[in-house]
């Protein structure tokens, strides 16, 4: 019964290591200035997938509040924010340690940084704002209303933004070398993807538990005060 | 209906400011006054790039500065007074129509004075003149809305820029690409699709924040 309900956690667990032999172990194609460095692609850009993703959960529940109002849904969305926010920063260090060595420097001006530290300071900035409320219908209320705001100019700033840019150093985009739709190896992609889907069934674990844990701390509040 | 509220909530607030008066001359003031330590503290601006930068962040504190007044100056008794009697639609509308006319006043300022004191160093002022407007109503629908959300805090001024930055961001690199470029001598027609995706961007901030009022509204 338990394995029924719960096999698609096994099945995270089984893809994140697979990714991560097979990441180690393939052969991967030679490319110019990336080299070996190139493996960094299974754990670093999945990070992002799975932020966007746990984000995207995140900017729904606050979408779901806004009509139940249920204590549970908010508590739902600000975990998956909280939990975006951990894959942010795991993103921008399996990154700035990549750009180290590529590029000779772990920070630069380009597209996909500045998304990447927009998104961290909107989220930061989520958190501030619901410490600052203390009554908790008008924290939730008042924090899913930002929470939708932000998430669309944050989507809008990832997703339109790079496209009208000149350049951008990074790998596949404005001529770089690698891994965009045409170079990307047809193997690299067996493992690729299989990576994603795994990271981001993690990062659903991840907001599960962190969602169950705080209810339990809210009820067991609760209690102490009865 | 809520057009016919609408011009009136514009029209009590131009009133209003027109009779007050310090709120304008306050932020214009502020502009002037950074413009001038600008000056003391370069003498000279020789580059496009950091004459626009400049101009941009001095634009934003006093954007950040002008609009979050506009909810904290009502106090709680009126906000519910509005509550009784128009619909939230036209309530947030008319503060960002409104705070749009207060940017392109602060904004065009900050020109005159970015002219007189550091030099003028546009090439083609028709295009700098419409982004700036542009950029200014697109600066107005986010801060609007910040500073609603702000307003409902206990420390708003704090939590206001906080708030604000990290969401005004998109707005602010498309305006500094199209003015550098209007620094440099582009025309209108290498630069409209970043103009057109700055109206586009407008406009769905206003749609985003007449859906999303109403819930900040109700307390």
């Amino acid at each position: 019964m338990e394995f029924k309900k719960n096999w698609w956690k096994y099945l995270g667990g089984l893809l994140i290591l697979y990714s991560i032999i097979a990441g180690l172990l393939m052969k991967v194609p030679e490319l110019p200035i990336i080299r070996e460095s190139i493996r960094n692609l299974f754990f670093h850009v999945c990070m992002w997938f799975a932020m966007i993703a746990i984000m995207g959960v995140s900017a729904v529940q606050s979408i779901m509040y806004l009509r139940n109002m249920k204590r549970e849904t908010d508590i739902a969305a600000s975990e998956a924010a909280f939990t975006g926010l951990l894959f942010g920063f795991l993103g921008i260090t399996t990154g700035m340690i990549w750009a180290n060595f590529t590029w000779g420097t772990p920070w630069t001006n380009d597209p996909q940084l500045n998304g990447a530290a927009v998104s961290i300071l909107i989220y930061l900035a989520y958190a501030v704002l619901r410490s600052s409320i203390d009554e908790e219908q008008k924290r939730a209320r008042i924090s899913a209303v930002y929470n939708v705001f932000a998430f669309v100019l944050f989507i809008v700033f990832v997703g339109v933004l790079p496209r009208m840019a000149a350049a951008s150093i990074h790998p596949g985009k404005g001529g770089n070398p690698a891994l965009g739709a045409t170079s990307l190896d047809s193997m690299m992609r067996l493992v690729f993807y299989p990576a994603i889907i795994g990271w981001i069934i993690v990062a659903i674990i991840i907001w599960n538990i962190r969602r169950r844990l705080k209810m339990a701390q809210m009820a067991q509040m609760e209690m102490e005060e009865e | 209906m809520v057009i016919h509220q609408l011009k009136i909530l514009l029209l009590k607030d131009i009133r209003l400011e027109l009779k007050q008066k310090y709120a304008i001359n306050g932020i214009l003031l502020y502009v002037l006054s950074t413009v001038f330590v600008s000056f003391l503290s370069f003498e000279r601006i020789l580059d496009g790039k950091t004459w626009n930068a400049l101009f941009w962040i001095i634009l934003l504190f006093s954007a950040v500065n002008a609009v979050s007044k506009s909810f904290v100056q009502e106090g709680q008794p009126r906000q519910l007074y509005y509550y009784t009697i128009v619909s939230p639609l036209a309530l947030i509308l008319s503060k960002i129509l409104y705070n749009a006319l207060l940017m392109g006043i602060i904004s065009l300022l900050c020109f005159g004075a970015f002219v007189v004191f550091l030099g003028n160093m546009v090439e083609s002022t028709p295009l700098f003149l419409f982004t700036i407007l542009l950029g200014g109503w697109g600066f107005s629908g986010v801060l609007t809305m910040v500073s609603a959300i702000a307003s409902r805090t206990s420390n708003n001024f704090a939590l206001m820029a906080i708030l604000s930055f990290p969401v005004v961001l998109p707005i602010l690199l498309i305006v500094m690409k199209v003015t550098n470029a209007a620094l440099n001598g582009g025309g209108f027609a290498d630069n409209w699709s970043p103009l057109m995706a700055l109206f586009l961007l407008n406009i769905m901030i206003a749609a985003l924040a007449s859906v999303l009022f109403p819930y900040l509204w109700k307390d």
